[in-house]
């Protein structure tokens, strides 16, 4: 019997070995980042930056910021930034990050009021990104901004010899039935930037109805961004069958062949939401004088240069160059539509299940 | 310890039926002294298979004891109570060559290969396959499975040999042969063994003496000759043809 | 003896127990007990609050609808394919078994834009006007989970004994009706064992049914991630993930029922039954594997190879040689390549996790104990094993993010540890590993293992003689699906990863998720190379034998 025992035991011993073994061999590399904010070697610590699942920063970003500030960067994205305020608010009594970037101005508010952030004023902050404040509070600095627009196919109208929609109201006309593609406001984003620039075109009393024409009109509802640029919109190399879809003003440029020198596509200038994101220091966080440091950094020329390339958006400051291509294919739309922060985040769900039961009946 | 053999005091063995527990071995005692084969004889369904695996340890013993030697086995798991079991159906490994099978047994006793090698020469001399060694198992004839199964079981020369219908899946005239054979082999290596089968021929042929059973008792236990002379149970009688 | 021995089977138990206990139980359970409490007081209005919305039944509706859909057609699709695929041989059968494989694994953002490339107006069967519609979402399912049943099926079927249905034919049966009456109730734990994780992957099928299917396709599962991730509302994602339990728990109840009214030790043989060449008799299962492998299997996947192959100039090798860069203005923060690394690397880490828990668990479970509790605990425990696949991956992941910071009051911070990453994968691994073995474990005739333990076998022996030669192959299975599924997965691991250090399928979803068709090119390319890398790892898996551990004569 004790035999028995043995050697079941033996079995249970083997898979902890096993595991064990297995945890030895991989707990090296990341051993470097100092996984739970201990002490790094040599240098103050490290910052842990908790962001969506599109942020992008070199390597050489990285380096410069440790040059700088002595502070390794290690970074945490668990998703979307849906996914990234929610998991922000969850933790918060005990935050897995110190500092947070790419919270924009559709979840801002949710994150404000549910206390994730600590005050913080960036000395670095000049009267270019001040513009872009969410609020007095302090508790978010502005970092880029980027607008969701209506993309166009330069080519299938021309061809088509049918003059390119301008305003929104134009996407409801029957010149333009079964042309547009956009996203779920439920499930995607730029979804719901585009949701909240007909509310805040139409008003609150108008942008049902709005959505009833473009429904009549034939507006092709996808789930994600993805699907419907790849899938649906014409000018992209998905080569779809409908030359509108709601996409980015940034997203022109990179359908520019190289070395081309005019814009298959463009970026419906009347039709756009403004989408600011923003950077903060964790309310917890174990390293704040870590936060802060990147989020200087962050507003720093080197960084705030590398904004367009990466990440497909403006920087806030005015001091940085945007990309030649940039100013040529992406011009910035002079008056986009915006909102209050504190109203979209008192609406957005009950704005969501009205425009489901409006478009999805 | 004196060799007292295997003694079966009181044994009762239950199963389980449409939620309720029956017993299938309802206070069975009985002894087998070292050497002697004794052969349990009943119907089909009287309990004696699963006598035979409650003395192996397989099955659960509600009440009673088993003991060998005067020591009771209770404590002692299948593996080490040094007892060998042949079913039926042979259960070969069907992974494993012939040799493979019978020297598992003395591969788990800790006998290198250059010690096996001869011991499984030998045994399958003895039950008629000498040559066997490399043959797969699933190339042999069930008369050969059931030899080759025999020759498994002697293998680590256990004290006690339990056989469970070991001919019962064999025609007729392969069965009277290879009960000859098991009757000789076993006296050969002067084993001692419990014997089930529901022939009676079978049982006279191979046993020294039998132990009737019926609906999991034991009715009576005598040599053949004790069993025809002496009155028994009607019904027992009326299985046993006479 | 006996409780001794339970003790022992315990101590088994317990490894695989506590690791499903710390990194599933725990992680949903607070998540779900979150959305339970207001002001740290029970609060269970939410359920009211669901139920009274209509939208909840017919959410509920569609989720059974479609995931029923999707596994009557995977088994009744899949069976002939096992047969074609597993109980035949043919030339190139290697490669075919392989290739069955790879949709399991390939990202459903991938598949999604596939699917809807052909489907969508202007597509080339744009034409059938499937886009958006339920016949779609379960050609989708059927694609992703068709080769679930005819692995597991197939791996059993390769064992069972030819002679039974044999023995029909001699009595006078014709093929089918020996199929029918023979080989098919033989088959019937390995079905269904493939049917029940079928429908639990249908059942909570998150992206493709978004994709496919958009809002008006709705299942809990993409009910439980718009009301978590969107407006943070954990009261109503808890009420739909204790409703996705309660289903989870049905099917697993049904199925077991299904299973044990079968159950019997089979003449399974232990080398593959002597394969009779694919002939002229074998044109009903040929003909629908075929169909089925071209139009459902190949097709997709061509135009994925193909649409990888194109570029702006033409035909070209040009996405693949990007896959060495960090893409169009350097999305990503390695190369493609790093990524694959990475996956590799973690898929290794998973497996080993996940076979080792999971031969565990399957040994257990393949018990018989004689006593009715005994029986009880290990039909529970077999249940419970399989709950990690019926439930959403965003409850695992943000469960994980709130639970496994001091889990159990210990001073350590989980969330950040780099095994998280393989763990989560390992966990919905696990059904798998069990669900290959244990169809295999189960038909194993007691009396073989009895017949060793009489020749002086311990139990460790007994299964090193007996069990580990039986589940050689199972083994080889169950491997090459623990790694097909840590290197697909995608739900639990995009919570977890660091970004810095990210698998292929995260590679995939971000260069998909951007303008340009450099982007969209590389990550076509990617899915190519992830979708070739388990093929490799498939036809690796089903070759491999572990030596036998007694050494043979």
């Amino acid at each position: 019997m004790a035999r028995r025992l043995a050697s079941l035991a033996a079995v249970a011993a083997l898979a902890l070995t096993l595991s064990a073994c297995t945890s030895g061999g991989q707990a090296k590399p990341s051993s470097t980042g100092g996984a739970s904010g201990s002490i790094s070697a040599g240098a103050r610590g490290t910052v842990v930056l908790v962001t969506h699942d599109s942020f992008v920063i070199s390597d050489a970003l990285i380096a410069e910021f440790k040059l700088k500030t002595g502070y390794t960067l290690e970074q945490r994205a668990p998703g979307d930034v849906g996914v990234l305020v929610n998991q922000l608010v969850l933790t918060k009594d005990a935050p897995i990050g110190d500092v947070t970037f790419g919270i924009d101005n559709t979840f801002a508010s949710r994150a404000v009021s549910n206390g994730v952030l600590a005050a913080y004023r960036s000395p670095a902050e000049g009267t270019s990104a001040a513009k872009f404040d969410l609020d007095s509070s302090n508790n978010l600095t502005p970092i880029d901004y980027g607008d969701v627009c209506v993309n166009v196919d330069h080519g299938w109208f021309s061809a088509k010899g049918i003059p390119e929609p301008v305003t929104l109201a134009d996407l409801a006309k029957p010149a333009y039935k079964d042309l547009l593609a956009v996203e779920n406001p439920a499930t995607s984003s730029p979804g719901l930037a585009f949701m909240l620039a007909t509310v805040s075109a139409f008003g609150a009393d108008g942008w049902q109805g709005y959505w009833s024409q473009l429904k009549t009109n034939g507006v092709k509802i996808d789930a994600g961004w993805t699907d419907a640029y790849t899938v649906d919109f014409s000018g992209s190399s998905g080569k779809g069958s409908r030359p509108l879809v709601v996409s980015y003003a940034s997203s022109p440029p990179d359908e520019v062949p190289a070395g081309g020198t005019t814009a298959p596509t463009g970026a419906l200038l009347d039709t756009c939401f403004r989408q600011v994101e923003y950077a903060g220091v964790l309310a917890g966080a174990k390293n704040p004088a870590g936060a802060k440091a990147f989020i200087d950094f962050m507003l720093g020329d080197s960084f705030q240069a590398a904004l367009p390339g990466a990440m497909y958006v403006y920087p806030v400051s005015s001091s940085v160059k945007v990309p030649d291509t940039w100013a040529t294919f992406a011009p910035i739309p002079s008056s986009p539509f915006s909102m209050d922060p504190a109203q979209i985040d008192k609406n957005r769900d009950g704005w969501i299940q009205k425009w489901t039961d409006t478009v999805i009946g | 310890m004196t060799a007292r053999g295997l003694e079966v005091s009181d044994v009762v063995v239950e199963y389980e039926a449409a939620g309720r527990w029956l017993p299938a071995v309802a206070g069975v005692s009985f002894d087998v002294v070292p050497g002697e084969v004794l052969g349990l004889l009943g119907p089909s369904g009287c309990g004696k298979s699963t006598l035979l695996r409650a003395i192996a340890g397989l099955e659960r013993l509600v009440r009673g004891a088993v003991s060998w030697d005067g020591a009771d086995l209770a404590p002692v798991p299948v593996h080490r109570r040094g007892f060998g079991l042949m079913f039926q159906d042979g259960q070969l490994f069907p992974h494993r060559d012939v040799a493979g099978n019978v020297a598992f047994g003395l591969q788990m006793a800790g006998l290198g290969p250059a010690e096996r090698a001869p011991r499984v020469h030998e045994l399958l001399a003895m039950v008629g396959l000498e040559g066997f060694e490399r043959r797969q198992v699933e190339t042999l004839s069930g008369g050969e499975r059931q030899r080759v199964a025999l020759a498994r079981s002697l293998a680590p020369t256990p004290r006690l040999l339990l056989l469970d219908e070991p001919l019962s899946a064999l025609d007729r005239a392969l069965r009277e042969q290879l009960a000859e054979d098991l009757a000789r082999v076993l006296h050969e290596t002067r084993t001692t063994a419990v014997f089930v089968t529901h022939d009676q021929d079978e049982a006279f042929a191979v046993a020294d003496r039998i132990g009737v059973m019926f609906s999991g008792k034991l009715v009576q236990v005598g040599t053949a000759a004790e069993l025809r002379a002496e009155g028994i149970d009607r019904s027992v009688r009326a299985f046993l043809g006479n | 003896m006996t409780a001794r021995r339970w003790v022992g089977w315990g101590l088994v138990a317990a490894v695989p127990l506590a690791f499903l206990g710390l990194f599933f139980v725990l992680p949903t359970g607070t998540l779900i007990a979150r959305g339970f409490s207001t002001g740290g007081s029970l609060d269970l209005s939410g359920f009211g609050e669901v139920f009274s919305r209509p939208r909840t039944w017919r959410i509920v509706g569609l989720t059974f609808l479609q995931a029923t859909l999707g596994t009557v057609f995977a088994v009744g699709l899949g069976i002939p394919g096992a047969y074609v695929l597993y109980r035949r041989r043919f030339r190139g059968q290697w490669l075919a078994r392989a290739l069955v494989t790879v949709p399991f694994v390939l990202p459903t953002v991938v598949v999604g834009v596939a699917f809807r490339s052909l489907l969508a107006e202007g597509g080339p069967l744009g034409a059938l006007h499937l886009d958006g519609t339920l016949a779609a979402i379960v050609a989708a399912l059927v694609f992703f989970n068709y080769s679930v049943v005819v692995r597991t099926v197939g791996g059993f079927w390769a064992h069972l004994d030819p002679r039974a249905e044999q023995a029909a034919r001699v009595l006078g049966a014709p093929p089918w009706r020996a199929f029918l009456s023979v080989t098919l109730p033989a088959l019937v734990p390995a079905i269904t064992a493939a049917a029940s994780i079928v429908f639990l992957f249908c059942a909570t099928a998150f992206g493709i049914v978004l994709i496919l299917g958009g809002i008006r396709f709705g299942t809990i599962e993409t009910e439980i991630w718009i009301q978590t991730t969107q407006f943070l509302n954990l009261r109503a994602a808890s009420v739909l993930s204790v409703v996705q339990l309660v289903v989870v728990g049905a099917v697993l109840g049904v199925s077991g029922a299904a299973r044990r009214r079968r159950e019997r030790a089979l003449h399974l043989t232990a080398v593959d039954a002597a394969r009779e060449r694919l002939g002229r008799a074998d044109w009903a299962p040929a003909v629908v594997t075929g169909l089925v492998g071209a139009v459902l299997i190949a097709l997709p996947m061509l135009s994925l190879v193909l649409r990888s192959l194109q570029t702006s100039h033409g035909w070209s090798l040009q996405n693949y040689a990007n896959l060495a860069t960090t893409g169009g203005r350097g999305v990503l923060t390695g190369t493609v390549w790093a990524a694959l690394g990475n996956s590799v690397r973690t898929a290794f880490v998973a497996t080993a996790i996940a076979v080792v828990v999971g031969a565990l668990v399957a040994l257990v479970v393949s018990r018989r104990p004689h006593s009715r509790s005994g029986r009880r605990a290990i039909e529970t425990l077999d249940a419970v094993f399989m709950l990690p696949l019926g439930v959403s991956a965003v409850t695992v992941g943000f469960g994980f993010l709130i639970a496994l910071h001091r889990p159990l009051g210990l001073d350590i911070d989980l969330r950040t540890w780099w095994g998280l990453v393989p763990v989560a994968q390992a966990v919905v691994a696990v059904p798998l590993v069990v669900r290959s073995l244990l169809p295999v474990l189960r038909a194993i005739d007691p009396r073989l293992r009895q017949a060793a333990a009489m020749l002086g076998a311990s139990p460790w022996r007994v299964f090193q003689a007996v069990d580990l030669p039986m589940v050689r192959r199972a083994l080889g299975l169950a491997i090459g699906f623990a790694f097909a599924v840590s290197l697909g997965e995608f739900g639990a691991t995009s919570f977890l990863v660091r970004p810095d250090r990210p698998t292929l399928p995260i590679v995939i979803y971000r260069l998909i998720g951007r303008p340009g068709a450099e982007n969209l090119g590389m990550a076509l390319a990617a899915s190519v190379v992830l979708a070739a890398l388990t093929a490799a790892v498939m036809m690796l898996a089903e070759r491999w034998r572990p030596a036998s551990a007694m050494g043979e004569l």
